[in-house]
């Protein structure tokens, strides 16, 4: 269980998730990496260089910092110290309450990127310099997927997990199997 | 995924063309080279990269061309003495300076032999030097850039082409005069040259950190002409050694009068001794004047400074200092072989070559069994210095380059032929001819210990019929052997830019993966760098007006100036936003009286504009740069002298 709690603090040391954008003129893709902290450049200079071709459809600059970076490692931070408090001082069923909470987060950080990347992708620039529009006439949006990969007009972009997110995963999974593991201690001394 | 389909997809071809190999082998001895495969081993597929870089001189173009070998592609041409308004070389104001000299601003020069520095005896990939033959200079090139970065006047000196070879460490680059003058210069009748002109051997110490150059030491010599030179190697290291022709000292009509002596000499000289000679004091210190121009890569701009002294060694008074092999029929080529042992001499009026012997050399001067003495430097015997002699090889022998493995490769120009002989034995394996009138040839790694002997690159001065017609002016060029095999193969000829006099090759996987991307913005310390868009303005100072311009895709901030006056003196000073490989921006405004400036991504570079006519005059993006490069422009409105219109500058105003 403590384990469990310790590994979510590597959310601090990797990226939580990437997206990459390939495109002809990008042998080198374009990327950058999501931590709890901070939007990274995959290779120098990357974030800019997305801006600047996405300025070509009126999307917004990707920003310096979002409030979710203040928040994030605050929660991951109280989150880590109860895990850790909970292993040594409670019982097995205090292991499947810590699990949930961090599922719960989770969805609730899956939604707010969501919401993000929706907006994002949307809220464009009404003097944009290329329109474009779907087949039945809306006007074309640019979000990233979620999670996995999709063409947006020359660019292919991919979204996916990174190591960071792996260990809370991982972390989340060693509470669970603690619990598991507490409560057949727990019948086998029945 | 893509990638390892790609290398499965490539390994199936290359096992079908071995194949094909295999069943045309019997038949390829009968059909020659157009049988063969030299087609499929020149081909570097579209994607692919070559295996050596080529930089090949311009000659009088005064340029360095960078090819692809085996492909004979060509990637750049560096700009070095000449005025390139393709990018803005010596236009700008940021580069004029390269071009400064102790003769004024000279835009022009004869660029002749590219040399790759060394370390411990390879080539290293840091810089390639140049000589400039006309107005004596030697130019470096930082292979980071792939730009000119230091250009150093010598002075002492005329027709600077025994020049710019470098010693094992890159210890010095070594420039030799081809004419003698009189030094220090001087009004005096020319056919007083005998015994009045002098000779120099110009040693510039090259910094092993940033490569900075300086003109360490300057030897004089007998008024000879100082063709061409190469550095001892291994146990010949701490030597150089420079052919000679007119020991004549003839003045005119040249081409009979000296040639009359039978031998004339290969210089030796002991630039280790040189530097305890100056240890002790023996250097001269004598005025001069010559130019020493620098770019700096963060400025972005160059410096030129004028240094005014010169340390001297005189060969005829220092003692042990340079020896004479007397070497027959107006050596050209001075070529060491890869050991060090051998110092080919190519007599270029004979059909022999000859073949000194370092060891035998020491022996002869450890013996001190001279044949008398030219202004007190002693003459070695030429029985005791000689190592042997290629018999008859071909007619005008030129150059001479190794390719490891033992064998010689020398240019013949009048029987227009590469012949392969055998060091050791001095027998004839192989010969090849050239189309036509083949100069220089190089050996990627060449001059070096360990040359990398898969092909040799013969530069040819005459090509006639080979190629399309072009009017009376055609093509020079390059023609690619393959020397892996016992026999050479004629693989490729191309056309090259200007006289491709002699190239320095090297395996492309030591010099790529130095290559920049970008200059970094916040790097750039340029006067008038802007490094946001924040920063744009426009500054008058009295009539010159200064103009702080960005651009990044796709537009010039600020792109609407107005205020300027006819008679002010505009100052564009132009900094490419961009942090993006392969994005450069150019800019050029009508009337300007100079080229555009090609731009690259984090660089700053400055053209000046004189507006001569009221109007509102356009300015625009000369390179494709994104989709909206043709709304990449801008407007400049000029007023009468006497108008009062305020300073204004603005971008995406309505």
């Amino acid at each position: 269980m403590s384990l469990g709690a310790l590994l979510i603090l590597g959310l601090f040391v990797f990226p939580l998730w990437n997206i990459t954008l390939e495109a002809p003129q990008y042998p080198i893709p374009l990327g950058m990496d999501i931590y709890i902290n901070d939007f990274a450049d995959t290779h120098p200079h990357d974030i800019k260089n997305i801006n600047l071709m996405n300025h070509y459809v009126g999307m917004k600059y990707i920003p310096e910092s979002i409030p979710e970076f203040k928040i994030f490692p605050v929660v991951i931070i109280v989150m880590s110290i109860l895990g850790l408090l909970i292993g040594i001082k409670a019982g097995y069923k205090w292991f499947l309450v810590w699990f949930s909470i961090m599922a719960i987060l989770a969805a609730a950080g899956i939604y707010d990127f969501y919401l993000w990347e929706h907006d994002y992708g949307h809220n464009l620039d009404p003097k944009a310099i290329m329109k474009f529009t779907n087949p039945d006439g809306s006007i074309m949006g640019f979000q990233p997927p979620l999670f996995g990969t999709k063409d947006i007009l020359n660019f292919t972009a991919h979204s996916y997990p990174q190591l960071g997110a792996y260990l809370m995963a991982g972390g989340m999974g060693l509470s669970l199997l603690a619990f598991f593991i507490g409560r057949k201690e727990k019948r086998a001394s029945n | 995924m893509k990638k390892q389909l790609n290398f499965v997809l490539s390994l199936l071809v290359l096992v079908g063309l071995m194949s094909c190999n295999n069943s045309e082998s019997s038949s390829k001895q009968r059909k020659g080279a157009l049988g063969s495969n030299a087609a499929e081993k020149v081909y570097v597929a579209p994607g692919e990269y070559d295996e050596y870089y080529a930089f090949i001189s311009g000659g009088f173009s005064g340029q360095l061309s960078v090819y692809g070998l085996p492909s004979g592609r060509l990637f750049k041409v560096i700009p070095v003495f000449s005025q390139d308004a393709e990018k803005a070389w010596g236009y700008n104001e940021e580069t004029k300076p390269m071009l400064n000299t102790s003769h004024g601003f000279v835009p022009w020069d004869d660029s002749h032999h590219p040399d790759i520095s060394q370390t411990n005896g390879v080539v290293d990939g840091r810089w390639v030097f140049i000589n400039g033959n006309n107005t004596p200079r030697i130019a470096k090139i930082d292979l980071t850039t792939f730009e000119t970065t230091e250009i150093i006047e010598i002075p002492n000196s005329a027709g600077n082409h025994s020049s710019s070879f470098v010693t094992e460490n890159t210890e010095y680059v070594v420039a030799g005069t081809r004419f003698s003058v009189p030094i220090p210069q001087r009004d005096m009748p020319i056919k007083d040259y005998k015994g009045n002109f002098k000779g120099s051997l110009s040693f510039i110490s090259v910094d092993p950190e940033d490569g900075g150059m300086d003109l360490s030491f300057q030897i004089m010599m007998p008024g000879f002409d100082y063709d061409l030179a190469h550095p001892g190697r291994g146990e010949s290291h701490g030597w150089f050694f420079f052919s000679t022709y007119n020991s004549e000292e003839a003045s005119t009509l040249m081409e009979v009068n000296a040639s009359q002596n039978d031998k004339d000499f290969i210089a030796a000289v002991n630039w280790k001794k040189a530097e305890e000679y100056i240890k002790e004091g023996k250097g001269k210190k004598m005025p001069a004047n010559y130019a020493h121009n620098v770019y700096d890569e963060e400025t972005h701009t160059a410096t030129s400074t004028m240094k005014k002294e010169v340390l001297v060694l005189d060969a005829s008074e220092l003692p042990g200092l340079v020896y004479l092999l007397p070497t027959p029929k107006s050596p050209h080529g001075c070529d060491v072989d890869p050991s060090g042992e051998y110092i080919v001499g190519n007599g270029k009026l004979s059909a022999n070559l000859t073949i000194h012997s370092f060891t035998k050399m020491l022996a002869a001067i450890e013996a001190e069994n001279f044949d008398g003495d030219a202004y007190g430097i002693p003459i070695l015997k030429f029985e005791d210095v000689l190592a042997g002699v290629v018999e008859q090889a071909g007619l005008g022998p030129l150059h001479t380059e190794f390719d490891g493995q033992g064998n010689g490769y020398t240019t013949f120009f009048i029987s227009s032929e590469v012949v392969k002989w055998k060091l050791g034995t001095w027998e004839v394996v192989d010969r090849q001819p050239c189309y036509y009138s083949v100069g220089h040839l190089m050996i990627p790694g060449g001059n070096s210990r360990e040359p990398f002997g898969d092909y040799v690159l013969a530069m040819n001065k005459i090509t006639k019929d080979r190629y399309l017609p072009t009017g009376p002016e055609v093509t020079q060029s390059a023609q690619l052997y393959d020397i892996s095999g016992d026999k050479m193969e004629l693989l490729l000829d191309f056309p090259t830019v200007g006289e491709p006099h002699y190239a320095a090759g090297i395996r492309a996987d030591i010099v790529m993966k130095n290559s920049k991307k970008i200059f970094k913005l916040e790097e750039n310390k340029h006067k008038y760098a802007i490094t946001t868009e924040a920063e744009a303005r426009v500054e008058r100072n009295g009539k010159e007006v200064h103009v702080y311009m960005s651009m990044i895709r796709s537009h010039f901030n600020p792109d609407n100036i107005e205020g300027i006056k006819v008679g002010d003196k505009v100052y564009f000073h132009v900094t490419n936003l961009e942090q993006d490989y392969d994005v450069p921006h150019g800019i050029s405004m009508i009337g300007a009286n100079t080229s555009e400036l090609l731009i690259m991504p984090g660089q700053t570079e400055t053209f000046v504009w004189e507006p001569k006519q009221v109007g509102v005059w356009p300015f625009y993006c000369t390179d494709f740069c994104s989709a909206l490069h043709q709304e990449m422009q801008g407007y400049v409105r000029v007023s009468p002298a006497s108008s009062n219109i305020e300073l204004s500058w603005s971008l995406g105003e309505d």
